[in-house]
């Protein structure tokens, strides 16, 4: 082992203590159901923000189409198990049912990535834009999933553990991939495309990884919001929820998975705690964003990381390069 | 065989024309200037051998493969790696991760193991970080190594350039102006580098400079453009005493 152990033992008690907790808070009571309900959302939107920002924050494209994925995921999962699956054995294939939903989502990724390749920016945006309204008129279309009237009858399969349990996978299969090659790749497209491609950068691959792994967790993240409201129909999946995840990216900073959680648990709490002020709070959140934008542009991490997120040999490179070459100039003398 | 074979290249924008009926034969070791007036198609010339533009017509043959219409990433992949008249670092990142992605193409694994860090990941990212590493400190840039590309003096991004294109292991380094904004003594320090890599790597350099005391100081070979023709050819002694040269320059009455 090369990788001081220290953090890595603290993750390995962080991580399976915290799913205990959830496990356990339910059965305990010490929670009240509703904030329960709140963690949930904090947890999906963490996923949400998350996988968005991988294309917004570290590609710096701009896509504002998420919850068109979210729809792909939650119908497909939604569908497995209300219609294929027996209802008894739903417990035990709903893990599957989420990543088929993950899995039809990163394919329609894949389709979207295409136009990618030939333009970026507001143009993309625009693409993303349609590509949102097309599924959820699709959806609303079809009348054997429901059509406008939408889809009833999953059992509520959410539950905090597994919330926790794929906000923890999201988290941590896109914090390595951003931490690889491909990664690297991601950031050159959004330093300077022309330049990443001249320097080898195999722009279209990337391109196409990015949009799979992030509509995937995108659809993750849609089943398990089905499987909570046990109820969706496409007005769900419009443009609003689209913007919902966007403010959450840019509240909490582009380019940094610590600024995805921030922004997720920011703007889902406070969204709660400001129920009292009724229709007033959707005017003042944005009025906090407007002025978050003047004077935090990058939102609250912008392209900063908080460091337990980033690889041990990533913050040591330098070291343990000069650790490895003494090694070398040692060696050939004895 | 020689290195670069261009025949005949020709690109047009609309409907001007940027580069008109280029030729060139670039042996393997050699240094050529390409010299002009502002505008004259340099840097599409560049941009052409590199894949960003697709030319209009002719042929661009790199060790006896065309490679006109492939892709820049698949170019730079076959050993051509350019720098920028302005400098394009990926200024957000750090020094180290702006020659990291310039090992892009040579890093051998596959997406799964990048995406759960298993099998070939840790090797390959500890290879392709200490050769990083070691590159930058063969030019004096590893303690600089976590700085953030913009913050660098304006001299080192220049050298920082020029160290990730050197990254992609190329056997034709392509520079676009590389001693804008230098004054004497750092053109002087300029020449010595240049020197100095294309020994090291030996690397056939392609050199395109309005600096006349970096060109005349260097090249074995110069090649003059002006409005996208080639109209002069040959020895720095040559050029300097060429007529068409100087009316490019100067202006007809100049010249005479």
């Amino acid at each position: 082992m090369r990788i001081p152990c220290s953090r890595n033992i603290k993750f390995l008690v962080l991580i399976p203590g915290g799913w205990l907790l959830c496990f356990l808070i339910p059965r305990l009571g010490i929670l009240n159901p509703y904030v329960q309900l709140v963690f949930i959302y904090v947890g999906i939107n963490i996923i949400l923000a998350t996988s968005l920002n991988l294309i917004n924050g570290y590609m710096g494209e701009f896509s504002v189409g998420h919850a068109g994925f979210m729809a792909v995921g939650a119908y497909i999962s939604s569908l497995l198990t209300v219609r294929v699956i027996p209802a008894s054995w739903n417990p035990y294939l709903f893990p599957f049912a989420l990543v088929a939903g993950g899995m039809g989502a990163g394919l329609v990724g894949l389709i979207v990535a295409v136009p990618s390749f030939k333009t970026r920016g507001d143009y993309l945006a625009i693409v993303t834009l349609a590509f949102n309204m097309i599924v959820k008129s699709v959806i609303e279309n079809i009348e054997a999933i429901g059509g406008p009237r939408g889809l009833l009858g999953m059992q509520k399969m959410t539950t905090l553990p597994w919330v926790f349990f794929w906000t923890v996978v999201s988290i941590w299969i896109i914090r390595n991939f951003v931490y690889s090659n491909f990664g690297r790749g991601v950031l050159s497209i959004r330093e300077d495309e022309i330049a990443g491609e001249l320097m080898g950068v195999n722009t279209r691959r990337v391109k196409l990884l990015g949009f799979v792994i992030s509509s995937f967790f995108a659809g993750i993240a849609g089943g398990l919001f089905a499987h909570n409201l046990q109820f969706i129909n496409p007005r769900v999946f419009d443009i609003l929820k689209s913007t919902d995840i966007l403010i959450m990216v840019y509240l909490g900073g582009v380019g940094s998975i610590a600024g995805s959680i921030i922004g997720a648990g920011i703007y889902t709490l406070l969204l709660e705690y400001l129920r009292f002020l009724k229709e007033w709070r959707m005017v003042l959140m944005p009025l906090l964003l407007v002025f978050l934008m003047l004077f935090r542009p990058r939102g609250i991490m912008g392209l900063r990381e908080f460091k337990g997120f980033v690889p041990q040999y990533y913050l040591s490179a330098v070291e343990l390069w000069l650790a490895r070459r003494k090694k070398e100039d040692v060696a050939p003398s004895h | 065989m020689s290195l670069l074979h261009i025949k005949n290249l020709t690109h047009y924008f609309g409907g001007l024309c940027a580069v008109n009926d280029f030729n060139l034969e670039l042996e393997s070791g050699e240094l050529l200037g390409i010299i002009g007036p502002n505008g004259s198609g340099k840097t599409t010339v560049f941009n052409l051998i590199t894949g960003v533009y697709r030319p209009t017509g002719g042929s661009i043959r790199f060790r006896d493969r065309e490679i006109s219409g492939t892709r820049p990433a698949n170019i730079t992949m076959l050993g051509i790696a350019r720098t920028f008249q302005n400098i394009r670092l990926f200024n957000n990142l750090s020094v180290l991760d702006n020659v990291r992605i310039a090992h892009f193409g040579r890093t051998h694994y596959s997406p799964l193991e990048a995406i759960f860090h298993i099998g070939r990941y840790q090797a390959e990212e500890e290879r392709i970080t200490d050769h990083s590493l070691d590159l930058l400190d063969r030019f004096g840039l590893a303690d600089h190594a976590e700085t953030e590309a913009k913050n660098l003096p304006y001299g080192m991004q220049r050298r920082l350039e020029i160290v990730r294109a050197l990254a992609t292991n190329p056997s034709l380094l392509c520079l676009d102006e590389p001693a804008a904004g230098m004054n004497p003594s750092e053109i002087q320090k300029l020449m010595d580098f240049i020197q100095r890599i294309r020994k090291e790597f030996s690397l056939t350099i392609l050199l395109i400079e309005h600096q006349m005391r970096l060109v005349m100081g260097i090249c074995e070979r110069l090649k003059v453009l002006d409005f996208g023709a080639t109209i002069a050819e040959g020895a720095p002694e040559e050029i300097r005493a060429n007529h068409k040269v100087l009316e490019a320059y100067l202006g007809e009455e100049a010249a005479e």
